[in-house]
């Protein structure tokens, strides 16, 4: 199947140059980084993650959304979303690819990687975190593969990918329960400690997740010769409906608990963000700006006249997408860190050479996303021919 | 095939007469004058202090102001080859001075005695004695000694930084950069580091196998003792029975072995 990789439009190309050329100053940057040290970013020892982690967290979650196409399919028996689990399944791939990229890239000394497994400490979360994610993405490629190849032949997936499929479920849940439990298990990070950040981070996911597939199956749609099908993109949509006023219900959870108890540093993380603690406040455009895109995107999903036209369900996808984005990829880590453990502010604002990296890595996923896809679609329209 | 076994032969002959012939190497070095190093020490040695769990208790009313204090300061720095650098983004620092509302927050209020309020306090690592820090690290590079120090093992560290996000009193340093250019003055007895590790205070576990009390205490001139908690005749428990103390944050049950007279 790979040869379709590698036989393409002039256009899909272009697309696969330009991304590699990102991707390719990102690696560049990252020698930077890994002569100078990183000292390039700007994390410091009060906010010692930044960016990266917050990628990460944010990826983790849309690798995750991708078993909401998937769970429907097995073990509801939706037959339409048959049409779309391979999108699901290679969006969480190159998601994966991504997190486990900017986990690398936010080490200090990466040559000494391995040093997790020749030293492996079950009482680590991280430890756990480096199971589930290589875990999800072998699920992924080995489902994704089997059961694509089955499709061109014309034959059914071989019966021992069905408990893999079943086994990746639950395990999609686990890869963003295990990744909240990094940061909620910590004593003195008051923005974390709180039970419903793993529920929350699903839900963010299960938003963020969908709305990328649906505006990905639009690009389909309208590029390609294959059609994911309106009714499959309805379907998600109502997915991403539910999940996005979720999440905002569970964020507005945590406002009533931190402000009705008023205890302050239960406070202090979400008054930084939202409105300045002590004359800092650069993420306070960016937080509001994240809240009004959610709500923008709920108005606009609810409505059965906006969500059936392709306009505007396009525009509250972006609208979701960007606004989780913003929560996650931004405040939710420099958040937990500021104020610090001594009461005292750094605010953390990232570097140019860090997004650079970032944008890499981002690029680099999208390229695997792109090439995955590629080999889908054209699989879809060979047999449909 | 033939020849290439040749070759290995050949190669593993060469190979066998350089690793016989260290002895006679050694042999001719000395006998030109050098002088061959001197066997170190490995183990523990018979001079070694030790506890279940060492601790120290800091009397605050000893310090008037952060002059008092930097002799402390600088004889940790100067001995762990501390860098300092002018980027506050990158700075390390194992123990340092602070105000009272941020060594103790959710203690201050407005009305405390001005001498509580305006001295400075000495903070480091806790040394926990149920360390969030050593739950956290993914390969065991940060663990608890047999004396109950929370070291460090700089040559394991992958520079993940979770430890730095699980300790509640930002006791820990990241090297940014490398380190060595910025340290004034090298001690060669104790290691420095390399650019992507985390650091912090080792409560000196080096001078203690050596059967030194750490480098602070020895500058203190008594404000800061030292000793084994769960020792009933040692100092720290007598400074502790007849005084009150408390500890930064001891709500979160990491159970610090640093007490602070107030």
């Amino acid at each position: 199947m790979l040869e379709f990789a590698v036989k393409g439009s002039k256009r899909y190309w272009g697309l696969v140059l330009a991304l590699a050329a990102i991707a390719g100053v990102g690696v560049l940057t990252w020698l930077y980084q890994l002569s100078f040290g990183l000292g390039i970013t700007g994390m410091s020892r009060d906010v010692s993650w930044g960016f990266y982690i917050a990628q990460f967290t944010f990826l983790v979650g849309v690798a995750a959304g991708g078993v909401m196409v998937v769970l429907p399919y097995y073990l509801h028996d939706y037959k339409a979303f048959g049409r779309i689990t391979i999108l699901g399944e290679f969006l969480a791939i190159a998601a994966v690819v991504m997190c486990l990229l900017f986990i690398l890239v936010d080490l200090g000394q990466p040559m000494r990687m391995l040093n997790v497994l020749f030293y492996p400490t079950p009482n680590s979360v991280l430890f756990w975190d480096m199971i589930v994610l290589n875990g999800y993405l072998f699920l992924n490629v080995v489902i994704g593969w089997n059961v694509l190849q089955a499709e061109r032949h014309g034959t059914h997936y071989p019966m021992w990918v069905k408990p893999l499929i079943y086994v990746s479920i639950p395990w999609a849940v686990s890869i963003h329960t295990v990744t909240a439990y990094l940061y909620c298990g910590l004593p003195g990070r008051h923005f974390w400690l709180t039970a419903i950040l793993a529920p929350r981070f699903l839900a963010s996911a299960f938003a963020a997740g969908p709305a990328l597939l649906i505006l990905l199956c639009m690009v389909i749609r309208k590029f390609t010769k294959f059609d994911p099908g309106w009714e499959q993109i309805q379907s998600l949509a109502k997915i991403v409906t539910y999940a996005i006023i979720l999440n905002v219900f569970f964020f507005l959870c945590e406002v009533f608990v931190a402000f009705y108890s008023n205890i302050p540093y239960h406070m202090d993380s979400i008054t930084y963000l939202f409105a300045g603690l002590h004359g800092y406040d650069a993420y306070v455009p960016w937080m509001w700006t994240s809240i009004i895109m959610m709500v923008l995107g709920i108005i606009l999903l609810v409505p059965p006249v906006t969500r059936r036209n392709p306009m505007t369900l396009a525009a509250a996808c972006l609208l979701v997408f960007f606004g989780a984005w913003i929560d996650k990829g931004m405040g939710m880590i420099a958040g937990g860190f500021t104020p610090n453990p001594l009461h005292e502010i750094s605010e953390y604002i990232p570097t140019a050479p860090e997004v650079m990296i970032a944008l890499g890595v981002w690029a680099a996923g999208f390229l695997v996303l792109t090439v995955l896809f590629k080999i889908a679609v054209s699989i879809k329209e060979e047999v449909r021919a | 095939m033939k020849s290439s076994r040749r070759r290995f032969l050949k190669l593993a002959g060469i190979a066998a007469l350089g690793l016989g012939s260290r002895p006679v190497v050694d042999a001719a070095y000395a006998a030109v004058g050098g002088q061959a190093a001197p066997e170190p020490k490995v183990g523990r040695q018979p001079e070694a202090l030790t506890a279940k769990q060492w601790a120290m208790v800091i009397d605050t009313r000893r310090f008037e102001s952060a002059a008092d204090m930097e002799p402390l300061i600088e004889a940790c720095h100067s001995i762990h080859n501390v860098p300092h650098f002018e980027n506050k983004r990158h700075e390390i620092k194992w123990i340092w001075e602070t105000e009272y509302k941020h060594a103790f927050p959710g203690k201050e209020n407005d009305f405390l005695p001005w001498e509580v309020k305006e001295r400075p306090y000495l903070v480091l690592c806790n040394h926990c004695e149920n360390p969030p820090c050593v739950r956290a690290c993914p390969t065991k590079a940060t663990f608890k000694n047999e004396n109950g120090i929370v070291v460090m093992d700089f040559h394991r560290c992958i520079g993940c930084r979770f430890c730095m996000a699980a300790c509640p009193f930002g006791s820990r340093s990241f090297n940014f950069r490398d380190p060595r250019p910025f340290v004034a003055e090298t001690n060669k007895k104790f290691p420095t580091r390399m650019k992507g590790v985390v650091e912090k205070c080792n409560f000196c576990a080096e001078r203690l196998a050596e059967g030194k009390m750490p480098a602070c205490v020895e500058a203190s001139d008594g404000a800061l003792v030292f000793g084994d908690l769960y020792d009933p005749q040692s100092k720290v428990r007598q400074v502790l029975n007849d005084n009150y103390t408390i500890r930064r944050k001891q709500e979160l049950g990491t159970s610090p072995a640093v007490y602070y007279i107030v």
